[in-house]
């Protein structure tokens, strides 16, 4: 039996790193201080659906096969389309979307990650108006008052209100909760709701009117405010204004009740505007409440690699980007990929009807430890390693900092990284032969 | 009867503890279910458990009908995946994100059961 | 066993007081020797002058870089220096390009590669995003890279220097660069990070940082004499307070002063003032802004304890990025432009913002001008590092535009000529009449760098350094280089062959291999009871305060592929 301290739980972007989880015989039998979603993947993942042989679909249904016989088959793809849609690569390391980057530029396709259906928006916010933010142990450190504005951590990051932020004890904030002021604006009464100081219900998809009435007030511009924005009475718009403004440091979670409702980018555009005017008063940051545990990493990597964010076109050679043009979901709705490659993400889950009718369409070669509604469209499937369990690699958390996911047990699945880099050398071999 | 709903789709926690068990029964009970207010199941007449159909200009779903009394009157929620990505927009809007939240949709009983997940994905081959 | 031989190089090794001589290389096995066999391949420079492949000793080019990407698309389609920005399709050797202030990783390699750089210094690493850095470091080709590691505004520092506690100190510097993989001590508006972290910021030297009870003074002190203390091979490195504010350079002579009786544990600066262009500014306001350079230069002159490098600007957009949080944060507000900021649990904070320096600007016209009048005003180029604090002044990809400025009283008065003429009022340049000849310039590229971070194979061509080397296609015996800038740029900005590590990497302004460079980083020997006593302090801040465990912090192996591990012993 070993016991192996200080594990990073490879689920969401609060990457909890420390977890200590029990190995028998190559199993994982316990884990302690993870959440509900980080259990599940640890302990339970004997329990899932593990895709055991690589498979392409053969009168319809999905037949084992060689890894080589699937190596040379997703290759062909590769090889005859004349734009791949590359997606996924937020539930792996750092090390292997750097390779299927390598991948896609070599086969002139278009890659993009999970931020696509997530936070895309507020990378484009960020272009628009810049990041202002923090190291989540600033927040755990400094922030008097915080605001969860259309996020629900106790559903979607369980551990992140103990570790990071309202429950939290740190330096300037030694009394936890009873130190901090939280705030939850949301559309529906959350759990997260349930437990704030003070919920703050908006008209759906009116995110935009609420952040601009705030900027009036706190600019000093209270006669502009209409009697009610966004379903709130200007009397709360200017408490709330008030409690912002003589806080002592602020900082704002957001998720995707900003970047998926109408307004979309200008939503976080207005918040990163709202931070920089909160600063003349006190000190304010934002912080984007990430959900694949690597997507963060996935935005480093490619913007080292490629200088963009994610949606990324290699189809003309050099990178080109414009979210709208080359996203997953806007080239899938066009039709206007010949083929796709999916891993460690779930299109078919998380994808609209539209998008799925065409992956139905085109080949498609998925690579993923588990079984899911993206195996239902696949073409070609790669069982791979359990990336941050079964193999090491680099993830980085929702505020940037990265860390080593360790290996905790041994696996006879390739990784990721081994499946791509033998997909570049079959394409390159093939494309030598033609 | 039908109600007009506004529609959003989010994550819960149970979605996430079963995100990597989307064959499995739990994930299939943790993700096809639509949530109203209970004034909004009484104008229906239905009761949690009872199918609902769900209506967009994009297709259609059955799902579970759920009372979560935090929804405001006609605020209809789904939780994230498949079953939800039935009805929810495909328009990027030109900013690349799919409409997965404020998607206008009619909501009435129905007596077809829920699809699971293999028979829902096996519509897109139709 | 791979041997090289370079025939009819006329050589400019500063190091080895060689100026513009025709002579062989002999290079084997990535080292520059005495001789080699007959069986060396050979390449025949044919008059054309050689140099030490260049240092770059303070460029932003792993780390806080990728947040100026993320949130500049617009850069990665620049193409304001043809052949070395925007956008390049990939080709059997390279991988695809963009970017001009911020390029992609590979571009910075092949781009540095091409002016004849072949090592990077990184300006700023905070401890806990070190494993980033070292990823970008491993993604950009060809170079050596090192990188400084953060302290000025430290929590364990700050407190050991309150507590009066310099063993501890020394010990946790120690642990610090070991845990960053970093190669010296980086001081930035000193204690204005945590003051940041209340939106405040420190106003000068005696300002106590709040909470805290320490000065900048007494951590500027603290850490030059834990400096040498550890024996480091690079001096502190100092971001001044104040940085940007009219009338700075007054903070800027007062932190110089403080360091001018250190004793140094070894043959080199006691400490090194970076981009000291945006910290020599006179004036009270923006109005009344002028240079400050006389008044900064007069003192370096007058001291011998100091080296500074430039912060030159560059007409055009740039990218400012620094620890200095409060600066950017006021960067933002003045320009109406988008800011991103990054605090940093118990360590530092950050921030970026885009720019552009207009000459029809009066006050860009003046900090262009203060940048030249630095380099010229100070006698001695050894205490000089030309950079442009690549991208806050200006794209590394502008170096050879830039030398032009600082080779040819011409160039510049061509320049001047377009300056606004408020602006010729408040700086002394078209009245300096100094032009720097190769010797200098290669001095100040790579001879100096060799000298100040203690580089002994790095920045020269003597028998035992590396052979990374740069030939220019541009011929010393036959060129007035004040007056044939153009040519001068031409040469610079493209080299005819730069080899590193006694491979050819460039040839003919294209890139022919793309080796992977080295990281250099320091492993500071201190006693173990130190250690262990600092540890019990350390364990509390991980155990409180940090949001990651000590035993995930440290930067593993994995993240250095090629490392070059400098051991000191602590004095």
């Amino acid at each position: 039996m070993a016991v192996i301290t200080d594990a990073i739980c490879s689920l969401c972007g609060s990457l909890c790193d420390d977890i200590t989880v029990t190995v028998e015989d190559n199993v994982i039998t316990d884990v302690e201080r993870a959440c509900i979603l980080g259990r599940n993947k640890f302990v339970g993942m004997f329990l899932h659906d593990r895709i055991e042989s690589p498979m392409i679909r053969k009168n319809g249904e999905l037949v084992d096969v060689s890894y080589e016989e699937a190596i040379d088959e997703a290759a062909k793809i590769l090889v005859n389309s004349k734009r791949t849609l590359s997606y996924g690569w937020c539930s792996t390391s750092c090390e292997a979307i750097s390779k299927a980057i390598q991948l896609a530029e070599e086969t002139g396709s278009l890659i993009d990650s999970t931020a696509n259906v997530c936070h895309g928006p507020s990378a484009l916010a960020v272009q628009e108006k810049g990041g202002p933010s923090a190291t989540l142990g600033v927040v755990k450190n400094r922030a008097d008052v915080m605001i969860f504005w259309g996020c629900n951590p106790a559903h979607a990051h369980p551990r992140h209100m103990r570790r990071y932020s309202s429950f939290s004890k740190g330096f300037f904030t030694q009394k936890g909760r009873k130190d901090r002021k939280m705030i939850v604006i949301d559309v529906r009464k959350t759990d997260t709701a349930k437990i704030a100081d003070q919920y703050v219900e908006i008209d759906q998809g009116s995110d935009y009117l609420l952040v601009t009435a705030l900027r009036s007030a706190i600019n000093g511009h209270e006669d502009v405010i209409p009697d009610t924005v966004a379903g709130v009475s200007k009397e709360d718009i200017l408490k709330l204004a008030n409690t912002l403004k003589e806080a002592k440091f602020t900082c704002v979670f957001y998720g995707m009740g900003v970047t998926q409702s109408r307004s979309k980018y200008k939503n976080g555009d207005g918040v990163s505007s709202l931070i920089s005017d909160l600063n003349q008063h006190s000190k304010a940051v934002m912080i984007g409440m990430r959900g694949h545990y690597n997507v963060t990493g996935y935005g480093q990597v490619s913007t080292w690699e490629t200088g963009y964010p994610m949606a990324v076109d290699f189809t003309r050679g050099a990178p080109y980007y414009n979210p709208g043009e080359t996203g997953a979901n806007d080239v899938l709705t066009r039709g206007d990929v010949d083929a796709a490659i999916i891993s460690a993400a779930d299109a078919g889950a998380h994808f609209p009807q539209d998008s799925l009718k065409y992956l139905a369409k085109i080949p498609v070669i998925q690579i993923d430890p588990y079984a899911n509604p993206t195996t239902e469209l696949s073409d070609v499937v790669f069982p791979a390693a359990v990336v941050g369990v079964e193999a090491e690699g680099t993830a980085y958390r929702m505020d940037g900092i990265s860390l080593r996911m360790k290996k905790l047990i041994d696996t006879k699945f390739k990784t990721d990284e081994e499946i791509v880099v033998d997909l570049i050398n079959k394409v390159r071999e093939l494309k030598r032969g033609a | 009867m039908k109600l007009e709903a506004n529609l959003i789709s989010g994550r819960t926690a149970y979605q996430g503890a079963y995100l990597e068990a989307k064959t499995h029964k739990e994930y299939f009970d943790a993700c096809s279910y639509c949530e109203l207010n209970s004034g909004d199941l009484v104008k229906l007449g239905v009761s949690e458990g009872d199918y609902l159909l769900v209506t967009t200009e994009f297709g259609d779903v059955s799902l579970f009908a759920k009372a979560n009394d935090g929804n405001p009157d006609g605020l209809a929620f789904i939780p994230m995946g498949p079953w939800a990505n039935a009805v929810l927009s495909p328009d990027t809007h030109g900013c690349g994100m799919p409409g997965f939240k404020g998607v206008p949709a009619q909501i009435e009983q129905t007596g077809e059961a829920p699809l699971e997940m293999k028979a829902l994905m096996r519509r897109y081959y139709e | 066993m791979s041997e090289l031989l370079i025939k009819n190089a006329v050589v400019c090794d500063p190091i080895n007081n060689i100026n513009c001589v025709k002579m062989d290389i002999s290079i084997k096995d990535g080292k520059i020797v005495e001789s080699v066999s007959s069986g060396a391949k050979v390449i025949d420079a044919g008059g054309k002058l050689t140099m030490a492949g260049g240092v770059d000793g303070h460029t932003h080019c792993a780390g806080k870089i990728n947040v100026g990407r993320f949130m500049s698309p617009h850069d990665m389609r620049m193409t304001n220096v043809p052949g070395l920005s925007g956008k390049e399709a990939p080709t059997a050797t390279t991988r695809a390009q963009v970017g001009y202030n911020t390029p992609n990783a590979f571009a910075i390699g092949y781009r540095y590669a091409k002016l004849g750089y072949t090592t990077i210094g990184e300006a700023a690493i905070p401890i806990i995003g070190a494993r980033h850095t070292h990823e970008e470091f491993e993604a950009i080709p060809i170079l050596d890279k090192f990188g400084l590691t953060l302290f000025g505004s430290n929590w364990q520092v700050m407190e050991y220097i309150r507590d009066d506690e310099p063993e501890k100190l020394a010990a946790y510097v120690a642990w610090g660069l070991k845990a960053s993989r970093g190669y010296g001590i980086k001081i930035v508006n000193p204690g204005g990070g945590e003051a940041w972290g209340w939106g405040k910021n420190v106003s000068g030297l005696d300002d106590p940082v709040p909470n805290f009870d320490v000065t900048p003074a007494q951590i500027i002190t603290a850490l030059a004499e834990t400096n040498e203390k550890l024996n480091l091979p690079h001096s502190i490195h100092l971001h001044c307070n104040n940085l940007g504010k009219p009338g700075n350079y007054e903070t800027t002579i007062a932190s110089m002063k403080l360091l001018e009786n250190l004793k140094t544990s070894r043959d080199r600066q006691a400490m090194h003032v970076t981009h000291v262009q945006f910290n020599a500014y006179a004036g009270t306001s923006w109005r009344d802004f002028e240079s400050g350079a006389p008044q900064v230069a007069n003192y370096v002159n007058s001291a011998d304890h100091l080296t500074f490098d430039l912060g030159q600007v560059i007409f055009g957009p740039a990218m400012t990025m620094t620890a200095d949080g409060p600066v950017e944060y006021a960067n933002s507000r003045m320009l109406h432009a988008k800011w991103s900021n990054m605090d940093v649990e118990l360590e530092d904070a950050s921030g970026v913002v885009p720019i552009t320096y207009s000459p029809k600007m009066f006050v860009n016209a003046v900090q262009w001008a203060i940048g030249l009048e630095l380099a010229l005003l100070v006698d001695d180029p050894w205490k000089v590092m030309f950079t442009t604090d690549s991208p806050n002044g200006g794209s590394f990809v502008n170096y050879p535009e830039a030398y032009t400025y600082l080779m040819s009283a011409k160039r510049r008065t061509e320049v001047i000529e377009g300056l606004p003429e408020m602006a010729l009022g408040r700086m002394n340049l078209p009245g300096i009449d100094r032009e720097l000849d190769l010797y200098e310039l290669a001095i100040m590229t790579r001879a100096m760098q060799s000298k100040i971070y203690s580089m002994d194979t790095k920045g020269h061509l003597g028998v035992g350094a590396d052979a990374d080397i740069a030939i220019y296609d541009l011929k010393p015996d036959s060129i007035d280089t004040t007056v044939e800038y153009a040519a001068v740029k031409k040469a610079f900005s493209s080299t005819a062959y730069t080899i590193k590590g006694g491979e050819v990497v460039v040839k003919d302004g294209e890139i022919a291999m793309t080796p992977e460079g080295r990281t250099y980083w320091v492993n500071a020997k201190v006693p173990q009871a130190n250690t262990d006593a600092m540890q019990v302090d350390l364990a509390q801040k991980f155990k409180r305060y940090y949001t990651v465990n000590q035993a995930n912090y440290m930067v593993e192996d994995a993240y250095l592929p090629h490392p070059v591990e400098i051991t000191t012993e602590a004095l």
